[in-house]
């Protein structure tokens, strides 16, 4: 499998899965909307929030023990990145409302243009960002 | 019914990640260098999935009710503001400086190595900043 396939496999399989989720549950899956919600002190309403977490995590476990070849590659950043990274993930996603998975996944197919906004601006942002280290 | 439905996405979803190549942060870092050396197969991850969510969504969306829940939870926000804006640059330099984003950084909390946890704490920590930030400068 080149890795354009892998790519194509792996983002329909994440379509079926987000799909599934606004299917049965009505929920939009955001990674950083779940985790933002769940930090709040509301037990009964975060079950599902923890839950889909604890299935997230586990299925990186499934692959970790089943194809470790996928996780053949370190993280090669320093501690400080890390932590600057960190932060700006966690207070950029909560002021913007969304990710990766919410605005990108599925805001765009919502036709949302709050999430298109929001992709364009990270996306932007990202490559910027990875520009200047490349020059620096 | 819906727990098992949450668990079981999450599960998939994170699959799906993996095998996508979204959670190798060098491959994002690949990706995001546009200017360089570009390594553009991500695209078709986002594209396929915005692709598949398209059709599906439009059909789900025209139900009146999904199947194990009253009512569909949709973000209601329609405002372009000046917090989303700002909001989603910081996200943007923050993804660009390591290439890990929420959902991937779960997915590989299996790595067990400190860095994940370095991340996902001070990810956690700054929505934690957002949080008090709202609730002391309620409009």
């Amino acid at each position: 499998m080149t890795d354009y396939q892998a790519a194509l496999l792996g983002g329909g399989i994440i379509g079926v899965a987000t799909s599934s989720l606004l299917l049965f549950n009505g929920r939009v899956t955001g990674i950083s909307g779940i985790v933002g919600s769940a930090l709040s002190k509301n037990f009964s309403e975060n079950l599902w929030r923890y839950i889909f977490l604890i299935g997230l995590i586990s299925g990186g476990a499934f692959m970790k023990v089943f194809f470790p070849e996928y996780f053949s590659y370190e993280f090669n950043f320093s501690y400080f990145k890390t932590i600057i990274a960190g932060l700006f993930v966690g207070i950029g996603t909560r002021l913007g409302s969304g990710c990766t998975s919410g605005h990108g996944v599925c805001g765009l197919p919502r036709l949302s243009i709050r999430s298109l906004v929001a992709t364009l601006t990270f996306m932007f942002f990202g490559i910027l960002t990875v520009y200047i280290e490349g020059i620096r | 019914m819906s727990l098992l439905v949450s668990f079981l996405v999450g599960f998939v979803f994170s699959i799906g990640l993996v095998i996508s190549g979204m959670t190798n942060p060098n491959k994002v870092i690949g990706f995001l260098d546009v200017f360089g050396s570009w390594d553009g197969s991500l695209i078709f991850v986002m594209g396929g999935a915005v692709l598949f969510n398209l059709v599906s969504f439009f059909i789900i969306l025209k139900k009146s009710k999904p199947i194990f829940s009253k009512n569909f939870f949709l973000p209601i926000s329609k405002n372009v503001d000046g917090k989303l804006l700002v909001g989603s640059s910081l996200f943007g330099i923050g993804w660009g400086i390591t290439g890990i984003c929420p959902g991937p950084a779960f997915a590989n909390i299996v790595l067990a190595g400190p860095k994940v946890f370095t991340f996902l704490g001070f990810m956690v920590l700054g929505m934690l900043m957002v949080k008090i930030y709202e609730k002391n400068n309620r409009v």
